[in-house]
């Protein structure tokens, strides 16, 4: 009898063991960041005109390509 | 510093559904998400008036504010991105936003929502810009390519505007003060020109 309970107590022992928690933080600030912009991206569309990793170049490019969004400019003024 | 964001130009806009279609063919956005709509007022009756919708990439965004697992960062360009890693897609942010851009692609027929999906600017996401794995997430990265979003450039009335703020602002600036507004711009005398003074008409 004696034994049987010390069995018992070993089981409910070792199935105590197993139980355990999963890490339940939040990713609350482990937000990567984009790269910049202006560092340019490694792919086969990247529009020439402009040097990658300059940010002054990068923003006179954008700058030029919004302006074509204007057509009083693009076109000329309809007088 | 760039600050970008979109205008809409309602004078303009025709409509034509074309700046939806450019955001979905270039992003490969899934069945049942549009990052872009187009909104139209007064529909069928004189004064109807469209306007095409997305994030707007506020400045002080209220998803931003209301996520629970602060998924969302800003670009130094004032883009405003989430990472999808992070999103656990509980919607908080399509509550908090009062232009109904986040967006929950639906897989299976049982509610299942996916993670949250909206405009990004073409700008991409946290992943290494222009790599695979961006544009399996989030799109094309057009930012970093050097061109505008493709809703904007594939406008055909330029109704739609992107870019850095001061300069679109000042592009609707010169628009306005040409064509005038109210009567000027939409009507009878618009369409079949003003009846000239002392003749009849």
């Amino acid at each position: 009898m004696r034994r049987i309970a010390i069995l018992l107590g070993c089981v409910a022992v070792l199935g105590l063991a197993a139980c355990s928690e999963k890490p339940q933080q939040t990713a609350g600030g482990k937000v990567k960041g984009s790269a910049p912009a202006w560092q340019g991206a490694k792919d086969e569309f990247v529009v020439p005109g402009w040097k990658a990793g300059d940010q002054a170049s990068w923003e006179t490019q954008m700058r030029e390509r919004g302006k074509g969004q204007n057509e009083y400019a693009r076109i000329g003024s309809a007088s | 510093m760039a600050r970008m964001k979109f205008i809409c130009d309602a004078e303009r806009c025709i409509e034509c559904n074309g700046c939806v279609t450019a955001c979905k063919a270039e992003n490969d956005v899934p069945w049942g998400v549009n990052r872009r709509r187009v909104v139209t007022l007064s529909d069928g009756v004189p004064g109807e008036r469209s306007i095409s919708v997305a994030c707007m990439h506020c400045s002080d965004a209220p998803c931003m504010a209301v996520c629970p697992v602060d998924c969302f960062y800003r670009t130094e360009d004032g883009v405003v991105l989430h990472d999808k890693d992070v999103c656990i897609g509980c919607g908080y942010c399509s509550y908090a936003c009062p232009f109904g851009a986040p967006q929950f692609p639906s897989n299976g027929s049982f509610g299942l929502r996916g993670k949250m999906d909206k405009c990004t600017f073409c700008a991409g996401g946290p992943e290494a810009n222009g790599s695979a794995a961006e544009n399996e997430k989030y799109g094309r990265n057009r930012l970093a390519e050097g061109k505008l979003p493709a809703c904007a450039e594939m406008c055909s009335t330029k109704a739609l505007l992107g870019g850095d703020g001061d300069m679109v602002a000042d592009i609707f600036r010169a628009r306005v003060l040409t064509r005038g507004k109210g009567s000027e711009v939409w009507g009878w005398g618009t369409a079949y020109g003003k009846p000239a003074e002392g003749k009849k008409s």
